[in-house]
């Protein structure tokens, strides 16, 4: 389903939810809605479900707006953060349950039961009820519930939010193949980076109730349209001062810039380990973690801290070593403008400076 | 404290305590009753409950519990719906005022529905007009036991009510059920062990209520004796062991449906 808003806004009472939201997704499309809790991405969600009025702003599935219809005639299938399975019914009574509501005929009924307990891999769970499955497994019902009765948008309220962090990252590939194979327009909220970067085909970063960016994972993380995204998005460090780091000096032709750095722009090592070694600042280490793939060094840049990784190939660094740092890029931003910038002195063979 | 509780011997002292009270507070007496209704053999007992008065009050009270019992879970679900769904002035006053019938004296009660029904009253001029009497006939009866078992069926349905999550409602809606299809399918499957529970309480407490009663049923014999008054009668006419009969006619019937309550319930939750 191609599913489109315009200037859709909602208030409860003085709090303003969701402000001048405006997208459009293509049929077959898997989108992730990334923002903190509180941001507005569910409001948003349920508004397209028809569970929330918005104050103003149309919503239009297929080109027809819906505003007017309730959540019933919208064909949507709606997946709850606790599952909602409704518990005096067994597995295959919840599945049904929309089904029955539609008055499919009883051997049709069966059919589409048996085929999606297959695809949710429930066989054998039919006769449980919802307090004797595992947290996974209800997910999976309350996903084969909402496919039953065919929608043409299936919307997901922080589907993994209540399971534990192994099998949500068996879940989430699955539910990712499992979308790709019904070809089925989804949404999913969360306020998961990892998960909106691992699932989606495209991310909606929601702050405050505004969209900030809309595009690929890997667009957003390569170019961040403003700072909140810059700095949602990834790990990364503030730097008010950017132009007193070496390289990045130009910086200060633009008054009131600051500067964010990601880990991964940054390199450190002893100074054997690099051939531009006049691009580097000389820096010391204050700590060092473990982060069971690679280390976490914090080190002293003059005023500044730094935050990066390291290889575990690499020599060890200990806190109070004397470093030497290069930092191949920031992402400058001022209150009208934000750039990024490679460091200067990387690019240019013969520096100056020496 | 909590090591004082782990110890063997205050586990061992609490639990003799707590079966040692349940023994004396309500298996003895029961046992007492059983034994007291057999003193003089079976067949004193079989000719104390086949005296037409006897069991014909037993019949009674039974068949008005289940009215006033029918009568509450209709009231009582809505009631226990409207006070938690529904917003609006004085609703917590209302929902204060549900357990009067427990804090009231039930011989008070009783002098309410006296005053409220008799044939001085409006109600008992309107009842008369349209042709019947309320007061010492059965519907005084079935008032007065609705009375006072009002708040049971309420109680027990409104924690289930609150408890309720809305989405399992807008799940329903989400997959195109009315409003009145997502009630009766989803909401109201949910507050039926509540109701039942209710229910059970209700028609227990109905069986043995006196106070209330004694004062609007007229006590007539075979027409509007209750099985309380009737054991009461018994007590008063030096024949405890007719008293017993009936007594343990109606023990043996609050077990049952006890027993029948729970077995319905474990086999619908499959548990």
């Amino acid at each position: 389903m191609h599913v489109e808003v315009r200037g859709l806004n909602k208030k409860f009472g003085d709090f303003q939810a969701v402000r001048d939201v405006e997208f459009a997704i293509g049929k077959g499309q898997l989108i992730g809605l990334l923002g903190p809790s509180g941001g507005g991405k569910t409001s948003i969600l349920r508004m397209l479900a028809g569970l929330e009025k918005p104050d103003s702003g149309d919503i239009l599935f297929h080109g027809r707006r819906v505003n007017d219809l309730p959540p019933q005639e919208r064909g949507i299938g709606f997946v709850f953060q606790n599952y909602a399975l409704f518990k005096h019914m067994t597995v295959a009574d919840n599945i049904a349950f929309g089904l029955q509501v539609k008055k499919w005929p009883k051997p049709k009924i069966k059919e589409r039961i048996a085929e999606l307990v297959e695809l949710t891999g429930l066989a054998g769970f039919e006769k449980r009820f919802p307090h004797q499955l595992s947290g996974g497994q209800r997910q999976r019902v309350a996903f084969a519930r909402a496919l039953a009765p065919e929608p043409q948008l299936l919307l997901l309220d922080e589907p993994f939010a209540a399971i534990d962090a192994k099998i949500r990252h068996e879940l989430r590939s699955w539910l990712r193949e499992m979308i790709d194979r019904l070809g089925i327009t989804s949404i999913f909220v969360t306020h998961d980076q990892d998960e909106a970067i691992e699932v989606a085909d495209e991310i909606m970063i929601i702050s405050k109730g505004k969209v900030e960016q809309k595009g690929t994972p890997w667009e957003i993380y390569k170019n961040p349209q403003t700072p909140f995204v810059a700095s949602f998005i990834g790990e990364s460090t503030v730097i008010e001062d950017i132009a007193s780091l070496k390289g990045f000096e130009a910086a200060a032709s633009w008054p009131g810039t600051k500067g964010l750095i990601r880990p991964e722009y940054i390199e450190v090592g002893k100074e054997n380990e690099f051939i531009l070694l006049s691009a580097t600042e000389a820096g010391r280490v204050s700590h060092v973690h473990f982060r069971g793939s690679e280390w976490l060094v914090e080190v002293q840049v003059g005023e500044i801290k730094l935050v990066t990784y390291r290889s575990l190939e690499k020599k060890v660094l200990q806190p109070g070593e004397e470093v030497r740092v290069l930092v191949h890029r920031a992402y400058l931003f001022n209150d009208n403008d934000n750039w990024v910038m490679e460091n200067k002195l990387k690019e240019d063979p013969l520096p100056v400076h020496i | 404290m909590t090591n004082m509780l782990q110890n063997r011997w205050w586990s061992w002292g609490f639990r003799s305590a707590i079966l040692l009270y349940f023994i004396l507070l309500i298996v003895f007496p029961i046992i007492g009753i059983y034994g007291q209704s057999l003193t003089n053999g079976w067949a004193a007992l079989v000719d104390n409950l086949t005296e037409p008065i006897a069991w014909k009050s037993v019949l009674l009270t039974a068949k008005l519990a289940l009215f006033a019992t029918i009568i509450n879970i209709l009231i009582g679900t809505m009631a226990g719906w409207v006070l938690i769904r529904y917003r609006f002035p004085g609703r917590s006053l209302l929902n204060s005022m549900v357990d009067l019938p427990f804090a009231l004296p039930t011989a008070v009660v009783g002098l309410m529905m006296l005053l409220l029904l008799g044939p001085r009253s409006e109600v008992g001029h309107w009842a008369d007009s349209l042709g019947f009497t309320i007061l010492f006939h059965e519907p005084a009866i079935v008032v007065a036991m609705v009375f006072v078992t009002f708040p049971f069926v309420i109680r027990a349905v409104q924690p289930l009510l609150e408890e309720m999550d809305a989405s399992e409602e807008e799940a329903a809606y989400t997959l195109g059920a009315s409003r009145a299809k997502t009630f009766f399918r989803v909401i109201l499957p949910a507050m039926v062990p509540g109701i039942m529970s209710g229910a059970m309480l209700a028609f227990s407490r109905a069986l043995a209520e006196f106070g209330a009663v004694v004062l609007v049923a007229g006590n007539i014999p075979g027409r509007t004796l209750v099985a309380s008054v009737y054991i009461y009668g018994q007590i008063e006419s030096d024949n405890p062991a007719g008293a017993a009969a009936v007594s343990v006619l109606l023990l043996t019937f609050s077990f049952l449906v006890l027993w029948l309550v729970s077995y319905v319930q474990s086999r619908r939750t499959g548990r």
